[in-house]
């Protein structure tokens, strides 16, 4: 039994802190706060943590400074960005850098929660690699390279299968299409290509091409598997 | 006389506000102390307390005059370069920039190394008692304008260098140093005037006792006058009864003959003699006047101004009329003309003007005074006007032709009708070429008259007593029709040329009022400047803190940064700059400020094709009438564009208050709700059932949710008004972008079934997918808002030729015909019947810019088939 996941929280706002402290609480995850980029910085020179819920708008070091930071030391703790509506540019900037996922304030607590939730399911997922990934009806088997819906089989053309692959093995969790594209086709592509592809494929999994419900589109950012 | 009949010489006691005082040390020649004299007064007001500096002293290394300026505050003097050497001036802006209450600035009259602001010092001194500091400074007496004649016959040197008399009438003090000629020559003996080396000997030639006697008569003269033009001022100002004759007025004839600038100086001598005010006139009779005398009348009439007279362009028939007309209705009785050339072939067929005038002027006092010659106008006077040979061969052939019909004529004609037909020629020519083509016709024609009609015939003798009397009346005849004919031409002429000139003129103004567009309007008065006085234009006005040329015939962008200073100087001080102006005359252009009675509105800056003189009076009046017109016309269309602005602001204050009361009524709302159940619930929590619990909670949810909705609103408005709203274009795949919206929309719409249609084979679009799901998002909170429930929503989207439109549509209500447009505006809502469901009045608006900024449209319609609202989008389909 492992213990209770050790979450840290950064932001400059006492009411968001101890919002989010009694709400990851109440899911008895054990919650750490810092109230600015450095003081994060130092509390995770001295500790470990499962994962980190980061303000992009910190004072003096901010969010993306603290990623950029992590991510160079080779700290690779999952890290959920929390961005004001006006700042596409810094959520997809945080993502880029290493960031796992992003939660535009304000938000509800069920949708950080669930963030949080995938993002811990995804870093045990690396430790261990399940063979069969399974979301509503879609199945995919990692081993006999097979993809049903339903439980029909559905032909892929390898291309379509390496960009599912990518998604599954990053269930619930968003990507930007730079990444996207950098893992699929060496970062030498356009955003158009993607979207060809994600349209195929939805055409081939989704029980209604038109309301996407297993590949959704997080726009101006990238895409995301849910988890059912 | 009562003290309400002279209120202007009591104003003019006062001086203007804010003006420094100036205090003139005047001497007869250099030597006499005058630097030493405002040394000494400038150290005792320092002793008072007074902050004076000194600008500018020469003090030739005289020790007791260096002495007397230690302790005085000096400000360092400007380096300019010129041609290799460094030359040093007062540095005006240093001390306009110091601003002491008091500055010294020795030698009024001195002229300003080249590339200075002003071409003389005592323009520096103008601009800095306008800036509020006082100024002493001294000038000798062979310096005043309307002395330099006069001292050049006395002593045979002319000084170049002249200060109107203007500045010594305005000066507030002049103080005469005073020098008896043989102390004055003891100290030039004894070394202790300084003289220029190279000048000396020309200068020890100035320094005899006889010149120095004159001069300082002179000097004395002229202080004498000023005490005597205060004591009037004084008089006048306390209603003394004085010796004054009050419609004293002297008027100065101006031709365009040389001579003209020792003709004012005398007028300006007899006028403070007489203490008459006086007016320079030229009289514009029609005769086409050479380059040579325009100049020589324009420099003329600069010269008046400059003295302190009035110039005035009159025009009439002849010189005669125009000075006697204007004489009268002016009341002048003193009038100044020049002697009247003897010509002596002329003189028995012309009356010259002065001769006119003694004849006509009734009681007037007229004075002739005698043309004085110098080589240089020796020489101007050497080139001929053209003879105009067309006109005297066109002449020529008139009296041909009549000879040739008499000829015809002659055995059925008597010889006295011959004549008449002859004399038709002489008319003819006359109307045709004015008065000396006309006389040479006559004489012509009284020659062929006797040659062929009077016998003997062929030769020009006459036989009979009676013929000699018949061409004698021809001639007399002929020489009064042509005169009385060239006269009528004349004034024709003259009339057809002011006609043409108040047309033009009248054509410019009814251009100017229907002009609405400052472009337009500066365009087409460069282009009428231009094209009336032939010159070329520039139009300047102020943007900002600069100025920028606005327009120009022909198109001119840039102005060189001396043309550029000089326009600034013009439109600071209001004054001409530049070219042929007191001030920068190096620049290529004058600038002339456009005024209106609220100040300067533009600056105008002309260059002529030609060299010499810009302009001569009578084109400075037509300047003047057009740049008045162009001034109002500005001024016109620059307060429609403050009346613009101020209703703008009204509209935005109206917009601002209508925001205010949205604002406070859609942020309290839900603010009262959260307050009051987050507090229920921490109150009464006890008492509570679990589902009233969870109801209180679900409020300050839901209440949340709908500020948080509306501050996102406003937030998107700010950014779209303040054009934050950069787009970010991508090919977006429209599917995507409505199963993505769909999903986020969801809550809104579960009671509204979604149906798309979206034609197969759309193409990708060109939008921000961020914005453009915010205006799906919108559109279908709309929808939702504004139809009941369980009625279902429509999305609708198909290629249309080269656009792709989407439809949002519901099964709402609708909205009033009249409502179509406005439901985009700000805050508009149509009034719903349950107020719950009014919106923000925002969400709407915000579509419509966001689709803006996408280069898309939006509009708004009723169903056509039956009830509801119809919303539609149109963007362009890209280009594959």
């Amino acid at each position: 039994m492992t213990p209770d996941p050790r979450i840290l929280v950064v932001d400059d706002e006492p009411p968001i802190r101890r919002l989010l402290k009694t709400a990851l609480t109440a899911q008895s995850w054990r919650v750490e706060e810092a109230a600015d980029g450095l003081e994060a910085l130092d509390f995770l020179r001295r500790n470990k943590v499962d994962l980190i819920v980061l303000d992009l708008g910190l004072p003096g070091l901010d969010g993306l400074d603290v990623t950029r930071r992590l991510r160079e030391t080779g700290n690779v703790t999952p890290i959920i960005v929390l961005s004001s509506r006006d700042d596409e540019k810094g959520k997809v900037a945080a993502l880029d850098l290493g960031a796992d996922d992003y939660v535009t304030k304000p938000f509800g607590v069920e949708e950080l929660a669930a963030r949080i939730r995938a993002a811990l399911r995804h870093r045990l997922q690396q430790e261990g690699e399940k063979p069969v990934f399974q979301s509503g009806p879609l199945t995919m088997d990692l081993v006999r390279r097979t993809v049903s819906v339903s439980g029909e089989p559905v032909k892929l053309t390898p291309r379509e299968y390496d960009l599912l692959r990518l998604l599954v093995a990053h269930a619930g969790k968003v990507l930007t299409h730079n990444f996207i594209l950098r893992e699929i086709w060496g970062g030498e592509s356009d955003v158009q290509y993607l979207r060809i592809y994600i349209r195929t494929l939805r055409q081939k999994l989704e029980a209604d091409p038109q309301r996407p419900a297993l590949i959704l589109t997080e726009q101006g950012v990238g895409y995301r598997l849910t988890i059912q | 006389m009562t003290d309400a009949g002279r209120p202007d010489a009591l104003l003019k006691q006062l001086g203007p506000d804010g003006r420094g005082r100036l205090k003139v040390f005047l001497g007869a020649a250099p030597g006499v102390g005058k630097t030493y004299e405002m040394l000494v007064q400038a150290r005792r007001r320092r002793l008072d307390g007074v902050d004076a500096v000194i600008g500018v002293v020469e003090t030739h290394g005289r020790v007791e005059t260096d002495l007397l300026t230690k302790g005085l505050e000096r400000i360092p003097k400007r380096r300019i370069p010129y041609k290799g050497h460094v030359l040093t001036e007062m540095d005006l802006d240093a001390i306009l920039q110091r601003h002491p209450r008091l500055v010294l600035v020795d030698e009024l009259a001195h002229t300003n190394a080249e590339g200075s602001r002003h071409p003389k010092r005592y323009l520096d001194v103008e601009e800095l008692l306008a800036a509020g500091i006082d100024v002493y400074t001294t000038l000798n007496v062979q310096h005043l304008e309307s002395l330099n004649d006069l001292v050049a016959r006395i002593t045979r040197v002319r000084v170049r260098e002249t200060v109107p008399d203007s500045i010594l009438d305005r000066a507030d003090d002049v103080e005469l140093v005073d020098l008896t000629p043989d102390d004055l020559l003891q100290r030039l003996k004894d070394g202790k005037v300084y003289l220029p080396e190279a000048a000396e000997q020309a200068q020890r030639n100035y320094f005899l006792l006889g010149n120095l006697a004159a001069l300082r008569e002179l000097a004395l003269r002229r202080t004498a006058q000023r005490v005597d033009a205060q004591m009037l001022d004084y008089m006048r100002a306390h209603a003394i009864e004085g010796p004054w004759d009050a419609g004293d007025r002297l008027v100065v004839l101006i031709s365009g003959r040389p001579g003209g600038n020792a003709l004012v100086r005398h007028g300006r001598r007899l006028a403070d003699r007489l203490r008459a005010s006086w007016t320079a006139i030229h009289v514009e009779t029609g005769r086409i006047e050479d380059g040579a005398e325009r100049d020589r009348v324009a420099a003329a009439m600069r010269l008046a101004e400059r003295l302190g007279g009035d110039a005035r362009t009159v025009t009439a028939a002849s010189e005669a009329d125009g000075v006697l007309d204007f004489a009268r209705s002016n009341n002048a009785a003193h009038l100044v003309l020049e002697a009247p050339r003897n010509i002596w072939w002329r003189a028995p067929f012309t009356l010259s003007t002065a001769r006119q005038v003694i004849k006509r002027g009734g009681d007037m006092n007229i004075h002739i005074v005698p043309e004085r010659k110098n080589s240089t106008e020796k020489a101007a006077r050497l080139e001929k006007r053209p003879l105009r040979i067309d006109a005297y061969a066109g002449s020529f052939l008139f009296s041909a032709g009549a000879l040739g019909i008499a000829l015809l004529m002659s055995h059925s004609l008597d010889v006295s009708s011959v004549a008449l037909v002859l004399l038709v020629a002489v008319l003819a020519s006359a109307l045709a070429y004015g008065l000396v083509p006309s006389l040479f016709a006559c004489l012509i024609c009284a020659l062929a008259y006797n040659f062929f009609f009077l016998p003997p015939l062929y030769t020009l003798t006459i036989a009979a007593p009676e013929n000699i009397v018949t061409l004698g009346v021809f001639m007399m005849v002929a020489v009064i029709a042509s005169h009385l004919t060239a006269r009528v031409r004349m004034q024709a002429i003259l009339a057809r040329k002011r006609a043409s000139t108040n047309e033009e003129l009248y054509r410019f103004s009814r251009k100017l009022a229907g002009i609405g567009a400052m472009d337009d309007l500066l365009w087409a008065t460069a282009y009428q400047v231009a094209h009336m006085l032939d010159l070329n234009v520039v139009l300047l006005l102020p943007e900002g803190e600069n100025l920028e040329v606005r327009a120009g015939y022909p198109p001119e962008d840039v102005l060189d940064s001396g043309d550029m200073a000089a326009a600034h100087w013009a439109f600071a001080q209001g004054q001409p700059a530049g070219r042929g102006a007191d001030t920068l005359p190096g620049a290529r252009r004058l600038f002339l400020p456009l005024r209106t009675a609220r100040g300067v509105t533009g600056i105008i800056g002309l260059d002529g094709r030609k060299d010499g003189a810009l302009l001569t009076p009578d084109r400075q009046r037509l300047l003047d009438a057009l740049l008045d017109q162009a001034a109002l016309a500005i001024e016109r269309i620059q307060l429609a564009a403050d009346i613009d602005r101020t209703r703008v602001r009204a509209e935005t204050d109206r917009l601002r208050a209508a925001l205010l009361t949205s604002i406070s009524h859609d942020l309290k709302t839900p603010l009262a709700s959260i307050l009051g159940a987050a507090s229920s619930l921490r109150l009464y929590r006890g008492q509570l059932e679990p589902p009233a619990q969870d109801d209180l909670a679900r409020t300050i949810q839901e209440e949340a949710e709908r500020l948080n909705h509306f501050i996102a609103n406003l937030l998107d408005m700010t950014r779209l008004e303040s054009g934050a709203v950069a787009p970010q274009l991508d090919l977006i795949d429209l599917g995507d972008v409505v199963g993505s919206v769909l999903r986020r929309a969801a809550p809104l719409l579960v009671r509204h079934p979604v149906t798309l249609e979206i034609e197969e084979g759309l193409p990708p679009l060109r939008l921000d997918p961020v914005l453009f799901e915010q205006v799906l998002f919108n559109l279908l909170d709309n929808a939702a808002k504004y139809s009941p429930a369980d009625t279902g929503i429509t999305l609708r989207a198909a290629r249309e030729g080269d656009k792709v439109r989407i439809r949002i549509l519901d099964r709402g209500e609708g909205m009033p015909e009249s409502d179509l447009e406005r439901v985009f505006d700000k805050f508009y809502r149509v009034q719903a019947r349950d107020r719950r469901r009014a919106g923000t009045g925002l969400g709407l608006a915000i579509c419509r810019g966001f689709l803006e900024a996408m280069e898309g449209t939006i509009t708004a319609a009723n169903r056509s088939d039956g009830k509801g609202a119809a919303f539609t989008i149109t963007l362009p389909a890209p280009v594959p």
